[in-house]
């Protein structure tokens, strides 16, 4: 991050998080929150140097095909079968500026909607060149891109015949730990979102859209790969310039 | 009209999901290949300062049952009471030390263990100490947006007396659910999620 930029770090306290935006604990429409949610109300504390601060990752830990996940889990000359699209975004904070150096993480199934996990026993035929794990690092403008295929609709045991969207689950660290969010990136016009107990769970259909990504037309590569783009906010962050805080902040 | 703020809203949180290790724990899911190490593995080498602990636990939803599929993630100052991070102005952190840890819960008996060291007290805004604690995040399937919480140590029982996040837990006999039971240097910090001693959580 220092690498980036010479703006100084910043260190104030982050946004409140403005919790009737994002699901509640309990949603009992998705089966398994109802035992692991948590029935007390949590503690609210303004952040301290255990949540302001937060790790950063050296781009020395992303190998050359992490962002790939066509190739990734590939046998040498191979490649995943499925449509070929590039995911492509920024990582912002709620002040709209740009996170550099943020790390992100993503995971999904492949393109019947199989994951390759021992848990699993979806009948979908596992793809033999497709393991379904990336990961990058933001650049000074907080941009992200990787290329993988679309996934499938996937069946789950909850309801009797729920199914997932084509979804792909994103990890994202920014700069303090209190930024710390996972959440799913859905595909522009898939008739499967609003059908879904998980994207239920958010009770906001505006905070629903903001988990929808168009199809990016420009960014699209001729006879390669189409675009989408996702972009993603984390809190933002208290300037600190009336803030006369002591050690520590 | 007055001018517009302009803040954007946070990206909202959805589930981790059961095959959350697909994307944070590649390894342990049995993908090779892709990842050299699974992320945060590893927080110490032979170099780190500091007395060294194993930090372990398991997580159990509101029946008593074990939660197989969590992903646990701790965030901690060194032995110094320094934190790795670019936001640290008080010093420069233990580089022997990352501070982060990343563990699922193994499938079998719902397990997470960390190696790591005893982390040094860090001020709270007013320049009080806050007693040694380190952050936990707790993601899974059926939990919509990551859990916070602190685990304390069970021997502070001064520094955990006065410590600012501690008193402000107004029925006091929950403070017990963020201590850890210690046995030599093993720490073992078992998360509840929903019912009887239901762990703290924050929102921080």
């Amino acid at each position: 991050m220092s690498d980036l930029t010479n703006r100084k770090p910043e260190t104030g306290a982050f946004f409140a998080r403005d919790r009737a935006w994002h699901a509640p604990a309990l949603t009992p429409g998705y089966k398994t929150s109802v035992l692991r949610s948590p029935q007390r109300a949590l503690l609210s504390l303004d952040g301290t140097i255990s949540e302001i601060t937060g790790p950063v990752f050296c781009h020395s830990v992303i190998g050359e095909l992490d962002n790939d996940l066509i190739h990734n889990f590939a046998k040498p000359g191979e490649s995943a079968i499925g449509e070929r699209i590039i995911v492509h975004g920024r990582v912002l904070d709620e002040r709209g500026r740009a996170v550099p150096g943020a790390l992100v993480e993503f995971w999904q199934a492949n393109a019947g909607g199989r994951y390759r996990h021992k848990k699993e026993t979806y009948l979908a035929a596992i793809d033999p060149n497709f393991g379904g794990c990336g990961r990058c690092i933001t650049d000074e403008y907080g941009q992200y891109s990787f290329r993988t295929v679309r996934p499938g609709a996937y069946p789950w045991p909850n309801g009797v015949n729920d199914w997932r969207p084509a979804h792909i689950h994103f990890s994202i660290f920014g700069h303090g730990f209190a930024q710390r969010l996972i959440t799913q990136m859905y595909f522009e016009g898939d008739p499967m979102i609003w059908k879904c107990p998980i994207v239920g769970t958010i009770p906001d259909k505006r905070a629903i859209e903001q988990l929808i990504a168009p199809l990016d037309w420009g960014n699209t590569i001729p006879m390669d790969a189409r675009a989408y783009k996702f972009d993603i906010v984390l809190r933002g962050r208290r300037s600190t310039m009336f803030e006369n805080r002591l050690e520590g902040n | 009209m007055v001018q517009e703020l302009g803040y954007l809203k946070e990206t909202p949180s959805q589930t981790a999901g059961p095959y959350v290790h697909i994307g944070l724990t590649p390894n342990f899911c049995d993908i090779g290949g892709v990842y050299e190490d699974d992320l945060g593995s590893m927080m110490v080498n032979d170099k780190t300062l500091g007395e060294r602990i194993t930090v372990t636990g398991r997580v159990l939803d509101g029946a008593g049952a074990l939660v197989r599929d969590a992903v646990i993630e701790i965030w901690q100052a060194d032995s110094a009471g320094l934190y790795n991070s670019p936001s640290e102005m008080r010093g420069t952190a233990d580089p022997n030390f990352t501070g982060w840890g990343r563990c699922a819960t193994r499938a079998e008996d719902g397990v997470f263990t960390f190696d790591t060291v005893k982390p040094g007290r860090v001020p709270f805004k007013d320049g009080r100490k806050m007693a040694p604690h380190i952050t936990f995040w707790i993601v899974a399937r059926g939990i919509n947006i990551g859990l916070h919480t602190r685990m304390y140590f069970p021997e502070e029982t001064e520094a955990n007396k006065a410590d600012p996040l501690l008193l402000r837990i107004e029925h006091r006999e929950r403070v017990d659910t963020l201590i850890a039971v210690r046995e030599d240097s093993t720490y073992t910090f078992d998360i509840r999620l929903q019912g009887d001693r239901e762990t703290v959580f924050l929102d921080i």
